[in-house]
């Protein structure tokens, strides 16, 4: 590393930020490029598990609030996504890549939704373990991203209690409505838990060395295992993993080791989803690609 | 999904006024084909909550930034660190024999 | 059944139909910033229905999410023009277009009417859709020598206010926008 270099590394390492014009070194900008569009492209497939179910919400209220809530990870892909062009990569490109199976999303994102018991677990608690994760970027060296980390955490908080408010209405119900519950969370709990990524030492991190990210993927496991077990638990639903407890004194969550050959799997495009998914979004694109020709052309 | 080509992109910086009385503040950019469509969207992408009292959009290219400033001679006398009056407070205290002041200093 | 409630089922059945249809581009319109403005679009027509659906529940005894879903598909009043899946953007724009003009004139005599209910919520409508107007009307303006719009214009604008029997195209939806309801008895909460 060169003195530039090093510089920069103690600049964020100490609190400073950047902004889109300034000077940053190659690792650094392709990296945080790469994280940031992963992310973008998570919001983008993040919305077709949800958006079945669009169709399907059983009460006003629910359709209205899963339209808005699916619309705002739209939203959120698109500033994502502008802020990766800032960083020198065209949408398209973004696209391409996604479309092709280059580039990534999270694990989450390739699992079928099949009852409306998913539809509350992913709201409550998938959405609950991506704003762990995001709240961990709101102090981000990279100033862009960093802002709109502010409007993307600011617009989730109604997800969550849209969730919560999902679950709580199944499990005051019927028989039938805490079985979708308990179903769902059987079959999400793997993913979940794979979610946060292997445990990384963090001077190891390079997420955590240049400062794009402020918690380690343990730590961020550990902080939703701490906010939700207790929340699963005190509605009378059991978590399928018999070896998670807490530890009296560290308070340290103890559970089954996550399969991560599946999450390596999953991420590099081999899971249930993950080609049904990809095809929707290269089709809708090859379909309204006359569209964006006919807004360019004038 | 696709960004408007380089040649004919069309960036627009949205601004957003919190509240009356605040200062707008940028919040983010779109892409649009023109103005009409650039309303159309900065409203849904940021107001759609009612969360902007107003909203500022300005095509990127509109933009002014300004980013080097030059100051090679030192020009203090204009700020307040260019006033460091401590010194001079002493010593005229012990010219007129008065340790502490009266009332408390401003 | 009451005129009113019939009448108010009349436009409330449109818009969630149409609010419905809409709904279904989210997560898929042909670019980003277009989903979300469009989306917006899709919840102010379920939202409309939902109030429309209220003032007419408060007469028949029952309740929005009722009138909603509840009935069974011979028994909606929408026209043939929003029960339609169209999940090209040139139909989906020329329906926008289509529906937007009949629906202002509609509302126009609604604001009119003596009943005050009616007419205040319809001045409440009103003022939301003019924003539906404006992006109806940015998008007409950019396909308008399109064949593809035209033709779309061309085939759609003979069911706007076709209201006789209903395409399979609403038994489909109906089917699927009820399917999580119907799996637990009437009145289980969701």
């Amino acid at each position: 590393m060169d003195q530039r270099e090093q510089d920069f590394l103690e600049y964020v390492q100490g609190g400073g930020q950047v902004e889109a014009g300034d000077w940053m070194p190659d690792e650094y900008r392709t990296r945080l490029r790469k994280f940031i569009e992963m992310h973008g492209n998570s919001e983008l497939m993040g919305v077709l598990p949800e958006r079945e179910w669009i169709l399907r919400a059983p009460t006003l209220q629910r359709k209205l609030a899963l339209t808005a809530k699916v619309q705002d990870e739209v939203g959120h892909a698109q500033l994502i996504y502008r802020v990766v062009e800032d960083l020198g990569k065209p949408r398209d490109e973004c696209f391409d890549d996604l479309i092709s199976g280059k580039s990534k999303f999270h694990n989450v994102f390739h699992y079928p939704t099949k009852t409306w018991g998913d539809v509350g677990v992913i709201a409550w608690l998938v959405d609950a373990a991506a704003i762990i994760s995001q709240k961990a970027l709101l102090k981000c060296s990279y100033a862009p991203y960093a802002r709109i980390m502010k409007k993307i955490c600011w617009e989730e908080s109604f997800h969550i209690l849209h969730g919560r408010d999902v679950i709580l209405t199944l499990m005051n119900g019927t028989d039938d409505q805490r079985e979708l519950v308990q179903e769902a969370l059987n079959r999400w709990w793997g993913p979940l838990m794979q979610f946060h990524g292997n445990p990384i030492p963090a001077d190891q991190d390079p997420m955590l060395v240049w400062r794009i990210k402020s918690q380690g993927n343990d730590e961020a496991r550990q902080q939703f295992l701490d906010g939700y077990v207790p929340q699963i638990w005190e509605l009378g639903l059991t978590v399928p993993d018999r070896a998670l407890r807490q530890d009296e004194q560290t308070r340290r969550w103890q559970y089954t080791e996550p399969d991560w050959d599946e999450l390596k799997s999953v991420v590099t495009g081999h899971g249930p989803k993950t080609e049904d998914r990809l095809d929707l979004r290269r089709q809708a694109r090859e379909n309204s690609a006359w569209v964006r020709s006919v807004l360019l052309a004038a | 999904m696709g960004a408007l080509g380089p040649p004919r992109s069309l960036i627009y910086e949205v601004f957003r006024q919190e509240r009356k009385g605040q200062a707008f503040q940028h919040a983010g950019s779109i892409e649009a084909a023109d103005e009409r469509f650039a309303e159309s969207y900065a409203r849904e992408q940021y107001g759609r909550r009612g969360e902007s009292q107003a909203l500022w959009v300005v095509a990127r290219s509109s933009i002014l930034q300004i980013d080097e400033f030059v100051d090679e001679l030192n020009r203090n006398y204009h700020r307040v660190d260019g006033y460091p009056l401590k010194e001079k407070l002493k010593e005229a205290r012990e010219r007129a024999g008065t340790s502490r002041p009266a009332v408390a200093d401003r | 059944m009451p005129a009113r409630a019939d009448l108010l089922l009349q436009i409330a059945d449109d818009e969630l139909i149409l609010g419905w249809r809409d709904s279904e581009w989210t997560g898929i319109a042909p670019f980003l910033e277009e989903d979300v403005a469009f989306s917006s679009i899709a919840q102010n027509e379920v939202g409309h229905a939902r109030a429309l659906y209220e003032l007419a529940a408060r007469e028949l005894g029952t309740t929005a999410d009722e009138l909603a879903f509840d009935r069974q598909p011979e028994e909606y009043r929408c026209s043939a023009l929003v029960e339609l899946r169209l999940p090209e953007w040139e139909r989906t724009i020329a329906r926008h277009v289509l529906y937007e003009q009949a629906d202002a004139e509609r509302l126009e005599r609604l604001k009119a009417s003596d009943d005050a209910e009616v007419a205040g919520l319809a001045a409440k409508i009103d003022r939301e859709e003019v924003y539906h107007r404006l992006h109806a009307q940015m998008w007409e303006e950019r396909l308008k020598e399109e064949p593809r719009f035209l033709s779309a214009l061309e085939e759609l604008r003979p069911l706007v206010d076709r209201r006789a029997a209903h395409s399979p195209a609403l038994a489909e939806l109906w089917d699927a926008m009820t399917s999580v309801r119907r799996s637990q008895p009437a009145g289980t909460r969701w």
